[in-house]
């Protein structure tokens, strides 16, 4: 009795949610330590991993998390941890061997306000250039923002294929409000769940396959430990063979193409969502999470005062959609970002607003915006 | 006529990656004889190498996932037993072994090691105790001897050093031994019994690390510190771990301190968990099902505090 995917209409919240989001998509293995305010996510898989045939492991740190998760990974699981702010910042050495080594995981960080301890039981969006530059080194790296119990399910889905098809760490990154509000949450037949699964080396190749030499496509196939590849695996900088090569050839080969392997692909991983302003509007509010609905009802508020306002929400916060606000800016008259930090997202959205002005609405955490806090902001850049 | 040392074959080359020989240790090193004990081991018992698994951390020891022959994962600096614990979990067939150093497992890692001891994890723990940090140029290490100089104690070092085989001990690890790297028959033999017990496995090695350590404490040729633990080392099993301290220029204990019954491991219960039986069953059926033959920590403890009189070391001949 397996009971993997829970179709139906349910009444859940976000951090449940994203768990049952991950069993949907396939996780077998689940390693985390507990913090607010993500500790329902790991209760709830505490439960239902086992349910369907998975392993739960409450691990003694979240550092022993992420490698547990990278560990099993290897032998051949779908994998996943959750943490909020302090454990994100305990992982990040190891966010980047999994980058590093090329393993498929989950990273699920329910944000709160930080830094150090904060405000543990409240929401904050101060991790998202975290997860982008929070492990040493040059990198890709790939978020999505979930910004509602509905999207957590279907967004983890999305973390766990987009991780498979990469063989890349995904962040769900994930606040505390969206990760405790309660709503309906409608889980799809199974069937109907589109499931990615990494691509698996050769048997045929057994005595001469290279773990890290690449298709054409970037990305190599993936062997399991103990099927008899003999593979080496290691976080410094190597070969195809996996060897270490402490060389500045072998590491501009192997990490442009740990960047490439995404930013050719920026296109098919980036998912922006539109309102029904996007074609007739001058003014975008930029906005990703929990902000998002507060920037909705702004959007709403200013188009009732005659701004032609419109919101663009960032279902993916990385890679950036550079491309895209690039565009825009050509028919944008003022860009406007509403997030939960100093200015985060901020920062990208001017380095693409060209000449645009960008104006802020910005909260330390602790709580969500206003509407009229971001309305200020857009009737600010309407030149109200 | 000789033949080319290319066209000769070693008799381990089968476990080793030799297109990545030769191996980054210093001539003098104990590395190197360590994990040579391992692969005799593992042919000695004529294991299947697609089911074998190494893991290590950083540090030389930590090299040694490179250069064999089977799936091998150099991981981040102390994180080889929480890899090794998650690989593990999902694929329980494996055979899986960590290889890493005091400072890697003890100073770093500390943290994971105990709790791996704790749950009973599946794993062999083989860790080789060269007093310092020798890929970093010889620093102090946890398990430095009081007085001794590294490069981060110039003037000797003032913290007492932890006892692994004590700390494994009660931390509830299943068989923990400790030998010297000269002690390569016995070592053998040891880790031979780790990889055929169920349950965490632990094994000291300690090793001479000229480079670093001996020069700074007049062990400079590795000769010196191989006479020294031939002199020092007194070879006897089931000594209370807790006594089997090591202190600077005094005679230390090596052999078996602890070597359990078997009984039910990590792996054991995080399966058991997924069973429909289990996940049926009553509460109180249920927490007979947790238990097992599993021994509460008492028992454990009751265990060790009863071993069997020390005995002498079986075996003929020299004490290697």
């Amino acid at each position: 009795m397996v009971r993997d995917v829970l179709t139906g209409t349910h009444f859940m919240n976000g951090d449940v949610a994203a768990a049952e989001g991950a069993i949907a998509a396939g996780c077998k293995f689940y390693a985390g330590y507990p913090i607010t305010p993500s500790s329902e996510l790991a209760e709830h898989m505490a439960m239902r991993l086992p349910q369907a045939g998975g392993i739960f492991v409450q691990m003694e740190d979240e550092i022993a998390s992420i490698v547990a998760m990278i560990g099993a990974s290897w032998a051949g699981a779908k994998v996943m941890t959750a943490t909020s702010g302090p454990g994100f910042s305990l992982m990040m050495e190891n966010y980047g061997l999994a980058i590093m080594t090329e393993t498929p995981c989950v990273i699920v960080n329910v944000q709160r306000g930080g830094p150090s301890t904060g405000i543990p039981t409240l929401v904050g969006q101060g991790d998202v250039m975290q997860a982008r530059w929070g492990s040493h080194g040059p990198y890709e790296a790939i978020a999505v923002s979930p910004n509602s119990p509905q999207e957590c399910f279907d967004l983890t889905i999305r973390a766990f294929n987009l991780a498979e098809r990469f063989r890349t760490p995904v962040v769900v990154l994930m606040d505390e409000s969206v990760g405790h509000m309660f709503e309906k949450v409608v889980i799809p037949d199974k069937r109907k769940i589109k499931i990615v699964n990494r691509k698996l080396a050769d048997k045929k190749m057994k005595g001469h396959y290279l773990p890290y030499l690449a298709d054409d496509d970037l990305i190599p196939p993936m062997a399991i430990a103990g099927e008899g590849f003999h593979v080496h695996i290691t976080g410094l900088t190597h070969d195809e063979r996996g060897y270490p090569d402490m060389s500045a050839e072998a590491q501009e080969r192997l990490i442009r193409r740990l960047i490439n392997k995404i930013k050719v692909y920026e296109d098919e991983i980036i998912d922006l969502e539109f309102d029904e302003y996007k074609d007739d509007a001058d003014i975008y509010v930029i906005s990703y999470g929990i902000s998002s609905r507060c920037s909705r009802r702004a959007v709403k508020l200013a188009r009732d005062e005659g701004i032609k306002a419109s919101l663009v929400r960032l279902k993916t916060v990385w890679p950036f959609p550079e491309k895209y606000i690039r565009n825009l800016a050509k028919k944008a008259k003022a860009f406007v970002v509403a997030e939960i930090n100093n200015g985060q997202i901020l920062r990208e959205v001017e380095r693409c607003a060209g000449a645009k002005p960008v104006y802020f609405s910005g909260l330390m955490g602790g709580r969500v915006h206003y509407p009229e806090e971001i309305l200020e902001k857009i009737e600010e850049a309407a030149g109200k | 006529m000789i033949a080319n040392s290319h066209d000769l074959e070693h008799p381990m080359d089968k476990y080793l990656r030799t297109d990545r020989l030769p191996h980054v240790w210093c001539p003098g090193c104990g590395i190197g004889t360590v994990l040579s004990c391992y692969l005799h081991a593992v042919d000695n018992l004529g294991l299947d190498k697609d089911k074998l698994v190494m893991v290590s951390g950083i540090g030389c020891t930590g090299r040694a996932a490179g250069y064999v022959d089977m799936d091998s994962f150099h991981t981040t600096h102390g994180r080889a037993i929480p890899f090794a614990i998650g690989l593990k979990a999902m694929k329980p067939e494996l055979n899986v072994t960590v290889f890493s150093g005091d400072g890697d497992l003890f100073a770093i890692g500390g943290n994971h090691i105990i709790h791996a001891a704790r749950r009973n994890a599946d794993i062999n723990v083989i860790c080789i105790n060269n007093y310092n940090y020798g890929m970093t140029g010889g620093q102090l290490a946890p398990t430095t001897p009081e007085t001794a100089y590294t490069t981060t104690s110039p003037y000797g070092n003032i913290e007492p050093p932890f006892n692994l085989v004590g700390l494994m001990a009660v931390s509830g690890a299943v068989y923990v031994a400790r030998w010297t790297s000269i002690h390569v028959r016995r070592l053998t033999k040891s880790i031979e019994e780790a990889l055929e017990k169920r349950g965490f496995c632990f094994i000291e090695v300690l090793a001479p690390c000229p480079t670093a350590f001996g020069r700074r404490n007049e062990m400079r040729d590795p000769v010196e510190s191989l006479k020294y633990f031939k002199e020092q080392a007194i070879v006897k099993n089931f000594v209370n771990p807790l006594e089997a301290t090591i202190e600077p220029n005094k005679k230390f204990y090596v052999g078996k301190f602890v070597d359990l019954e078997e009984e039910m491991t990590f792996e054991d219960r995080l399966w058991l968990m997924t069973s429909e039986e289990f996940l049926k069953a009553p509460s109180k059926k249920r927490k007979e099902m947790i238990l097992g033959v599993r021994r509460h920590v008492k028992e454990h403890m009751e265990v060790l505090l009863h071993t069997p009189e020390p005995t002498e070391e079986g075996g003929k001949g020299e004490g290697v």
